[in-house]
């Protein structure tokens, strides 16, 4: 066991801190996601320069060939940060489907561009599925050289921005991974914003021309790209409550009523320092569940096992970060509120508490006793 | 970054397993796991087998018996012990006063109670809550007054655990009242049960057991040489022994266990026709509690590894306003398990097993964890003050 991150992880984050902190202020970060793009093209340039959005792509694409310990550094300071740039869902998730399902000359393909800033989306869930279920009612079927999509998608992460987007869809009832322009004819996008600034459409796809990723085992790839997704929400995830719990300190040792701060009072400390316990618990089974991943096992039952943690303390930070402010915590000129606001958005991407909860009680009798391993 | 165990811990982790497994007698352990421990002869006997193998006090320095182990090390060794229903060490003598001998005290307390304190030919007990002195320890009003080589001792100590057992007490005595600020007229010293003027009495708890006692310290002279440190700098000797009580009394392999027995239990406990094993409400409840459990066993990891590096002990307080928490659910979840069967606590136990008999009994007993080792609030002030520098 080595709990500490390497010098070159610690470089890592301390740049990507330096470079969100450069970027704009609060001011500034508004702006971007009240804007038309919800996010900052010269941020987006700058993580590409820093080799953030190849990080996990092979050197032989053009990538970084890091690791989930570096997804996880990373994430972490896009949540302290309240970053909307779509780095895991445009790059980091479209990477790893794509390395894993796609053959030699896709990868050739497609990885360099990931690495260079092309936006790409992952098209897999569908009307009426929650986390975990996943119905892919789509179609797709041959036409001449290639393949022809038809289905809907909704809520496609970044799917507005995406100039290629990968479509989970039937072949043959066989569960199959495609990639779309964006562009071509037969796609249709309606662009939706979500309620904490991030971006998505919904994709339908009407007998849209597709090139298959036919290496891979197209379930295998989308289990390691979920639990990859997963776990660094979670690592962002405890990056925006590490900063929703510093302001809501910061307030409580600044603000003045009755004549002294708000820190004074017995009843306002002890629910700081249970927002302090909930995080640093949830970290733990972030760092357990990344440390996982780094060995090389897209274990589901643990990525649900850190779901569950931090979205119960997301959902409490939140709550409790926003009523420690008082009034202006539900103002939108505040940062609080967008934190909290964010805090509840991750709870519900791919699975919240009552979801994992559910997993993990379908499964309780499958051991004595938890041991760490 | 790496929070998995190492192929050497791992061969760490079965070489205590079966250490345990092959050196702790069968029926000791039977005991414990029904909570049926003979005290103190199992908690003597299993001392004393740890120690002749060096397992007693590793947390102790080298040359007193200790291993040099790493934080991971003592986590699984705790881990398996628990996991094997082996009564742990005592922890009066292995976490406290050994440690604070063994840091503060001068070579001739070092050679007179390391190694009997190691292998419980001494029995500890501790000697810091007052009637007046609960969280507020350094409110304690017990004297120490200096004559000749001796102090004279006089004032009442309360809630003393297991000191029916006790061959020594350690304890905060007062030995400057005009001190300007009251922790600095404390100090640390070791008393001996038989001497005169001892008296120790029984509280009866709800579990109808007296795991704790008032006791009397009347014109009790105590030789200057029982002195542990300095005079008048015992507050921060207590303070250095509660930063690894609180690291303790998290008791992760205890409440482990305690999921684990709830879990067999409820799958042998019928409903309608299936268990309550299969109500998807106690499913949820079980798998949260565990998962909780997880979180802070991973975070008593982080914790450890930080001490070993030298790192701050605030976190202890997490650990112990969690830890508590988490044993008060599980005794919880097992008065649940017994349902209806909890109302009766005595009895043939071919009707009602004598788990469910005690189970509310222990329920209410274990709401002492919230409370000793500085409650949750003072937990809480703790982290909002040293953490969070409210």
């Amino acid at each position: 066991m080595d709990l500490e991150l390497t010098a070159e992880q610690v470089s890592l984050r301390d740049a990507v801190r330096e470079l969100f902190r450069r970027a704009s202020d609060f001011e500034g970060l508004k702006r971007a996601l009240d804007g038309d793009r919800g996010w900052r093209p010269d941020v987006w340039d700058a993580l590409r320069d820093m080799g953030i959005l190849g990080l996990t792509i092979d050197e032989r694409y053009g990538g970084a060939g890091a690791g989930p310990v570096e997804v996880a550094v990373v994430m972490g300071e896009i949540g302290r940060a309240h970053g909307a740039e779509p780095v895991l869902t445009g790059a980091l998730v479209p990477a790893e489907v794509i390395a894993r399902a796609g053959s030699e000359q896709q990868r050739q393909t497609h990885l360099p561009a990931i690495a260079a800033g092309t936006v790409f989306a992952l098209a897999h869930e569908e009307s009426g599925d929650r986390w975990p279920h996943r119905a892919v009612t789509a179609t797709a079927r041959p036409v001449g050289d290639g393949f022809a999509v038809s289905g809907d998608k909704p809520l496609v992460r970044s799917g507005n921005d995406a100039d290629r987007i990968i479509v989970s869809a039937r072949l043959g009832g066989e569960l199959t991974l495609f990639l779309v322009d964006a562009s071509a004819d037969g796609v249709r996008r309606v662009p939706y914003r979500s309620h904490d600034g991030r971006r998505g459409a919904h994709l339908a796809f009407a007998d849209a021309a597709a090139q298959r990723l036919d290496a891979g085992d197209a379930g295998d790839a989308l289990r390691h790209a979920e639990v990859l997704e997963q776990v660094a929400v979670c690592a962002e995830t405890i990056g925006a409550m590490d900063e929703a719990l510093r302001m809501t300190t910061d307030y409580l040792a600044a603000r003045r009523q009755f004549g002294v701060p708000l820190a004074t009072f017995q009843a306002l400390r002890h629910r700081a320092a249970d927002l302090y316990v909930l995080v640093e618990l949830a970290r733990s089974l972030t760092l357990y569940a990344t440390s996982v991943l780094e060995g090389g096992v897209a274990d589901a039952v643990v990525a649900s096992r850190a779901k569950l943690q931090v979205c119960r303390a997301a959902r409490a930070v939140g709550h409790e970060a926003i009523h420690l402010h008082g009034g202006i915590g539900v103002t939108d000129e505040h940062p609080i509120g967008h934190y909290a606001s964010r805090l509840m958005a991750v709870e519900h991407t791919l699975g919240g508490a009552g979801e994992h909860l559910g997993a993990l009680a379908a499964i309780v009798d499958h051991h004595d006793a938890i041991t760490v391993g | 970054m790496r929070m998995r165990l190492t192929a050497e811990e791992t061969e760490f982790r079965a070489s205590m397993r079966a250490f345990f497994a092959e050196r702790i007698p069968a029926e000791i352990r039977e005991r414990a796991e029904a909570g049926a421990t003979r005290e103190p002869d199992d908690i003597v006997a299993v001392q004393r087998i740890l120690n002749a193998h060096g397992l007693a006090v590793p947390n102790w320095p080298v040359e007193w018996g200790g291993r040099d182990w790493t934080a991971v090390q003592r986590h699984i060794y705790l881990d398996e012990m628990s996991l094997a229903h082996v009564p742990e060490p005592l922890t009066f003598n292995v976490d406290m006063v050994g440690p604070v001998i063994a840091r503060f005290g001068d070579e001739d307390l070092k050679r007179r109670f390391l190694p009997p304190t190691a292998n419980l030919d001494i029995w500890w007990c501790q000697g810091f809550s007052e009637p007046d002195a609960g969280s507020d320890l350094a409110a304690l009003r017990t004297r120490a007054v200096r004559s000749g080589d001796e102090f004279v001792v006089n004032g009442q100590k309360t809630w003393t655990t297991q000191a029916q057992h006790a061959d020594w007490m350690f304890a905060l005595v007062r030995t400057d009242p005009d001190a300007p600020k009251r922790q600095a007229g404390i100090s640390f010293l070791l008393i001996d049960m038989r001497s005169p003027g001892v008296q120790v009495r029984p509280i009866r708890l709800l579990d109808g057991g007296d795991e704790v006692n008032e006791v009397f310290l009347t014109d009790v002279r105590v030789p200057v040489g029982n002195l542990v440190g300095e005079l008048n700098a015992g507050w921060g000797y207590a303070k250095f022994l509660l930063g690894n009580e609180r690291t303790r009394v998290t008791r992760v392999g205890l409440t482990k266990n305690r999921l684990a027995r709830a879990k067999r239990l409820a799958a042998h406990t019928p409903v309608g026709s299936g268990t309550l094993l299969d109500d998807p409400l106690f499913r949820a409840r079980l798998a949260e509690l565990e998962n909780e459990l997880l979180a802070l066993e991973l975070t008593q990891f982080r914790a450890t590894a930080q001490q070993d590096a030298g790192g701050a002990a605030e976190v202890a307080s997490v650990l112990k306003l969690r830890g508590s928490e988490l044993q008060e659910q599980a005794s919880e979840l097992l008065v649940d398990v017994a349902g209806p069967y909890a109302l009766a606590a005595d009895g043939p136990t071919g009707v009602v097993p004598e788990w469910a008999q005690r189970s509310i009994g222990d329920y209410l007993t274990y709401r002492k964890v919230g409370i000793y080792g500085g409650s949750s609030e003072i937990q809480r002030t703790l982290i909002a003050s040293t953490i969070l520098g409210l």
